[in-house]
């Protein structure tokens, strides 16, 4: 019996060591294994969370699901892993996954000490505050002597305290290990704040006993663009994931969407057959098929289609486009063009 | 008899039993006697009375009477305040997204085509399990050697998919392995005793179903292969502790024998692995080995995440089973020790005989004490990324199709119930096998 236990873990052990190859070029490896390995987060409603069927989705799966396509013209070729905030940075350094999109800020540190790209920015969040509509209050400046709930070990804490500490107002932290405990205990009157990245806000907002009751202060506190991270010293990689995130934003902004991708790409746009692959092989240059911006479009959509798809105003979470909208319209999305 | 003299009085029947006074007998006289039998007890009875009122009737109110049973998404468990239909102030169990999630908290991720595979190896495990667990049953050591042996590399074939890549360099090293040991155990029992080739003989036998394993484990047999970061939910659950149980039991018991053993370089392996393992929390060990260990790996390459928290819990438990089993084996008066030696038994005839059978019958609370502990231990895999049971029911909160106030309660309630019918099944089985082999030395 000790043998068939001895056997099974070297039988896994054996498997696991044959599933990885070197860390030569990240792509040639993706292409070789057949699919991209993508780290997510434990569940974080609109950025990547399975559904009761167990498929992922989110933004931030989206962008996995593109790269897929991309590189395979097949975006269910993607394998996901569920990791926590503590080990996602590990699992990314030693090659255990391709890509970290996985709601991860970009910081200066994270950038520069950790060995690690960030590829873009594919939502601008950022902290804010709730409280009851009852309280009165229309701006975060009033809340001098508020008790506030959030979440332990993270830098929500550390904001509220600057922030706080530089507008000169007395405050008190309630801090929970599980946002679960958080929103009960602000449900239940524990603490007159409740505070959190806005997009969470949005999110748990749907657990509170009446969700009419509470508004969402528009102060924002701290900046927290959210993007894919991928390993320093790989450029071609570090070029795709970029790129991908760029095909979309661009997509959105000449309105080719997953829909009318067929006919569009007959027309005449210059600018547009560029993106989709009839013109020009800025698709070779990326070291993928021509048709790379195409696939993503036809199977995944344009960030539009994908932010409304998971967390717009027509999802539960209903959050407005605000900064993530394109520059044109007024928010932070710009890509540059594909030329 | 009717001719009998006629005497003034002889009483020649006995008269029939007076029944006993009704405070006595029935359920009157039960509570009379369990329940009130003095001032203290009857206010503690009514104390918990009170307190059984308080909490029942809301439970049951919560769980059952007031609960929705059906629906498709949030809106089913939504008061009108939250965008539903409920009446304001609702509260109470929402069971159709426990529904929903069902297969995901069972199953993980598993794909739904290949389902019947995690079935199959449920079924062989409980059908195997039962009779193993039922003394009545025959047939007792085919049950041991399917349920120890065969089951686990079927199992790992099933839900894994086999077809496990060991390539040339493998064998070729493990034909230099075996031929090394055969030649060592050779020279060694040459050097003490007298049949040689037949412990060469077993060492081979050994070494060659060691090698058909492999093989078999690495055949192709048409199976779509299933890595592990699709298994999940409860199954994930049963197979961490499962690997646990098997593991640590002969693991353990190797241990508690080295600890207690003449050989100094052996008590002391055991005492460092044991003091070791006993030293550090088990969230360190899990953190390790998904953290750690892969910077300490070379560039690419990788162990599976599964099997890195399986042999983290096994070691673990390991070293609390071999502490359980010594302090059983310390309980074992002196005298059956020289017993066994003055009727001529070896070193490991008079463990195997004498004093593990009656070491492990002491420590059988113990034992199941440990097991319940490591199957409630597993959750903790999923704080390394792991969707046991717990973690997947976690991980569903963040699903805003179904967020309301009450998923998460619901969730949890489903999640207690659960490990409680396991848990206390452990504890009932326990109890009876401490009364079957209980032989009147208490």
């Amino acid at each position: 019996m000790k043998k068939a236990i001895v056997s099974a873990a070297l039988g896994v052990a054996a498997l696991g060591l044959a599933a990885s190859g070197a860390v030569a070029g990240t792509l040639d490896d993706v292409k070789a294994k057949g699919f991209v390995q993508c780290g997510v987060s434990q569940g974080l409603a609109g950025f990547s969370n399975p559904d009761d069927k167990g498929n992922w989705t989110g933004i931030d799966v989206d962008l996995c699901r593109a790269l897929g396509a991309a590189i395979f013209g097949d975006s269910t070729k993607v394998k996901y892993t569920p990791l926590s905030a503590k080990e996602r940075f590990t699992a990314l350094q030693s090659g255990e996954i391709d890509v970290l999109s996985r709601n991860t800020t970009w910081t200066a540190t994270r950038d520069t000490s950790l060995g690690l790209n960030f590829a873009g920015v594919n939502y601008y969040d950022g902290q804010g505050f709730m409280v009851r509509k009852e309280l009165g209050i229309k701006s975060a400046l009033e809340l001098s002597g508020a008790s506030i709930c959030t979440n332990t070990g993270t830098t929500t804490e550390l904001n509220v305290a600057d922030y706080f500490r530089a507008n000169k107002m007395e405050y008190e932290i309630v801090a929970f290990e599980k946002a679960d405990e958080v929103v009960s205990a602000y449900d239940s009157g524990r603490c007159d704040v409740y505070t959190t990245d806005q997009s969470g806000l949005y999110s748990q907002r749907l657990k509170l006993t009446n969700p009419g009751d509470h508004i969402v202060l528009p102060e924002i506190i701290s900046k927290e663009p959210l993007g894919p991270v991928v390993r320093q010293g790989d450029d071609q990689w570090f070029n795709l994931v970029k790129w991908t995130h760029f095909a979309m934003v661009n997509a959105e902004e000449m309105g080719i969407t997953s829909a009318n991708v067929d006919e569009k790409k007959g027309g005449d746009d210059p600018a547009i057959k560029r993106v989709l692959g009839t013109e020009g092989a800025f698709g070779e240059a990326l070291g993928v098929g021509n048709d790379w911006a195409y696939n993503i479009i036809k199977q995944v959509g344009n960030y539009s289609e994908s932010f409304e798809r998971n967390v717009g105003p027509k999802t539960p979470l209903a959050i407005a486009r605000g900064v993530n909208a394109l520059w044109s319209d007024g928010g932070l999305q710009y890509a540059p063009p594909i030329r | 008899m009717n001719s009998k003299p006629n005497i003034a009085f002889v009483r020649d029947h006995m008269d029939a039993a007076m029944p006993p006074p009704s405070s006595e007998v029935g359920a009157l006289g039960w509570m009379r006697r369990n329940l009130f039998s003095s001032v203290s007890n009857t206010i503690l009875t009514l104390l918990v009375v009170y307190v059984a009122y308080l909490i029942i009737p809301g439970s049951l109110e919560w769980s059952i009477f007031n609960a929705v049973w059906e629906g498709t998404d949030r809106l089913a468990c939504a008061t009108t305040q939250q965008g539903g239909e409920l009446p304001v102030g609702w509260h109470a169990a929402c069971w159709p997204y426990v529904i929903a999630y069902s297969k995901l908290f069972i199953y993980g991720r598993y794909p739904d085509p290949e389902l019947w595979r995690v079935n199959l190896v449920l079924v062989m495990f409980f059908a195997g399990l039962v009779p193993l667990l039922m003394p009545s049953v025959g047939g007792k050591r085919v049950n041991l050697i399917f349920m120890l042996g065969i089951f686990p590399v079927l199992a790992l074939v099933l839900l894994s998919g086999g077809n496990f890549e060991f390539g040339q360099s493998f064998w070729e090293k493990y034909a230099i392995f075996s031929l090394a040991v055969l030649v060592a155990v050779f020279l060694y029992m040459r050097a003490t005793e007298n049949s040689a080739m037949g412990a060469v003989k077993s060492t081979a036998i050994g070494l060659a179903i060691f090698a058909a394993v492999i093989l078999f484990i690495s055949a192709d047999f048409g199976l779509v292969s299933i890595e592990t970061p699709l298994w999940g939910g409860f199954v994930m659950t049963l197979v961490i502790a499962v690997t646990g149980i098997v593991v640590s039991l002969p693991l353990g018991i190797i241990l508690a024998l080295g600890r207690r053993s003449q050989m100094p370089a052996v008590r002391l392996f055991s005492v460092i692995f044991i003091e070791f393992w006993r030293g550090v929390p088990l969230i360190t060990v899990l953190f390790m080995s998904s953290v750690m260990l892969p910077l300490f790996l070379p560039d690419g390459v990788s162990f599976d995440k599964l099997l890195r928290a399986l042999i983290g819990v096994a070691l673990f438990s390991t070293a609390y089973m071999a502490e359980v089993i010594r302090g059983g084996m310390q309980a074992i008066p002196k005298g059956q020790y020289e017993g066994a030696m003055a009727v001529g038994l070896s070193y490991w005839q008079s463990m195997r005989m004498i004093i593990l059978p009656q070491a492990l019958k002491i420590v059988i609370p113990g034992i199941v004490n440990t097991f319940i502990g490591l199957f409630k231990d597993t959750t903790l895999v999923s704080i390394i990324g792991l969707l046991d049971f717990l973690g997947m029911i976690v991980l569903s909160h963040s699903d805003p199709k179904w967020a309301t106030p009450v998923q998460a309660l619901t969730s949890y309630l489903f999640c207690a119930l659960v490990f409680f019918i396991f848990c206390f099944s452990m504890g009932r089985y326990s109890i009876f096998m401490e009364n079957r082999l209980n032989t009147g030395h208490r």
